[in-house]
């Protein structure tokens, strides 16, 4: 049946959006400029609706401010992880953050997120990031013939893992690391959240490969459980619990 | 890369900078300890050497000190316990900040027991 409004609508013209002035302070690296290899601050002040994100701030300034500003966004609604950057002084997705929620009565801060290489303004070489990804063998691995029908799981075992299967691969755990920035060797919140989500998936059986890669040096136990990554994860995992979670895996699985 | 490529502080929460308080205090106590080490060796060495340098730490500035060694391995011993239940009790992530609060009030009533009677034999010129 389809749904019929019982009542005549009632005049829904929304009440105007309140319009206000507001400053970002976006850092800036460009090496073809004339301010050659050194990161600046740039200022632009734009006009913006109470309802507007910060990624639409940012496109203001790209569109009638300065066409050199230079991001990544792709989906703009918190779905691809593009858009990951430092705002006030912490990791947010440009496309989740309102500008009412980081107070734009003061000139916001947008920089890079730190811990990987600046290409230009926003942009950051995610090499590094992916490759730890891949590391860990994020696909399912299992042995003996492909069953002719699916694999079967219980509710309670696809609950086990379900907070890890959110991940969107922005990179702002990984980025907010403290361990990760001054060691870029470190697999980082982000790759061992992905191996999380195939060591505690009963379907799989590579969780042993899984725990070797990760109980090298650079693995899980160089985590100092600042849980910087857990603040900072646009999706709400709860990263620094996966990470222990692996830890204590580790330890109770060798015996 | 850009040549700074630095920029603002980040603003990580209580997990951070319970963090970066635990690496400085325990910079601090490898240092006493070393130094520690030192000295305790010298009465092998030379008993009268040794009391000179024992004496020497009976002044206000070295009570300070200790004072403040006495902070810093306080904050270290129980932040450590509440870093071990972070990484090994199950519920460890979920109330990390609850056991932060609880490791600080440790702290101040630690404190509050030992300053006073320490800072009286300091400088109350007692012995």
């Amino acid at each position: 049946m389809t749904a019929v409004l019982d009542t005549p609508a009632q005049d829904t013209t929304p009440a105007e959006v309140a319009t206000f002035q507001v400053t970002l302070k976006v850092r800036r690296y460009n090496p073809e400029s004339e301010h050659g290899d050194a990161a600046y601050w740039d200022t632009f002040t734009v006009e913006a609706h109470a309802t507007d994100r910060v990624l639409d701030a940012l496109h203001k300034i790209k569109w009638e401010h300065d066409g050199s500003l230079t991001f990544r966004r792709s989906c703009a609604h918190g779905v691809c992880g593009s858009d990951a950057m430092r705002i006030n002084g912490r990791n947010r997705l440009a496309c989740k953050t309102l500008l009412k929620d980081v107070n734009p009565d003061k000139p916001i801060t947008v920089e890079p997120i730190k811990g990987l290489p600046v290409v230009k303004d926003l942009v950051v070489d995610m090499e590094p990031f992916f490759a730890s990804y891949r590391e860990i063998m994020p696909f399912l691995i299992t042995s003996g013939n492909e069953p002719s029908r699916e694999r079967i799981q219980s509710p309670e075992d696809r609950a086990r893992f379900d907070d890890t299967t959110k991940c969107i691969l922005c990179a702002a755990c990984t980025s907010s690391c403290p361990v990760f920035w001054t060691d870029g060797q470190y697999f980082g919140p982000a790759a061992i959240v992905n191996a999380h989500r195939f060591i505690f998936d009963s379907r799989d059986e590579g969780a042993a490969q899984r725990l070797e890669i990760l109980n090298d040096k650079e693995g899980v136990w160089r985590c100092r459980t600042t849980f910087n990554c857990t603040e900072a994860c646009p999706r709400g995992i709860q990263v620094t619990k996966a990470i222990q979670e692996v830890k204590r895996a580790m330890i109770t699985r060798a015996f | 890369m850009p040549d700074a490529p630095g920029g603002t502080l980040y603003r990580g929460r209580e997990g951070m900078w319970s963090w970066v308080a635990h690496r400085v205090t325990g910079v601090l106590i490898f240092f006493f300890l070393l130094v520690h080490v030192l000295d305790t060796a010298l009465v092998r060495v030379d008993p009268e050497a040794y009391n000179a340098v024992i004496g020497a730490y009976k002044t206000p500035i070295m009570g300070l000190g200790e004072a403040g060694l006495v902070a810093a391995i306080v904050f270290h011993a129980f932040n450590g316990i509440r870093i071990v239940l972070v990484d090994y009790w199950a519920k460890g992530p979920r109330y990390q900040r609850v056991m932060l609060y609880v490791v600080l009030g440790l702290f101040v009533v630690t404190m509050a027991g030992f300053l006073p009677r320490h800072l009286i034999n300091v400088f109350g010129g007692g012995h």
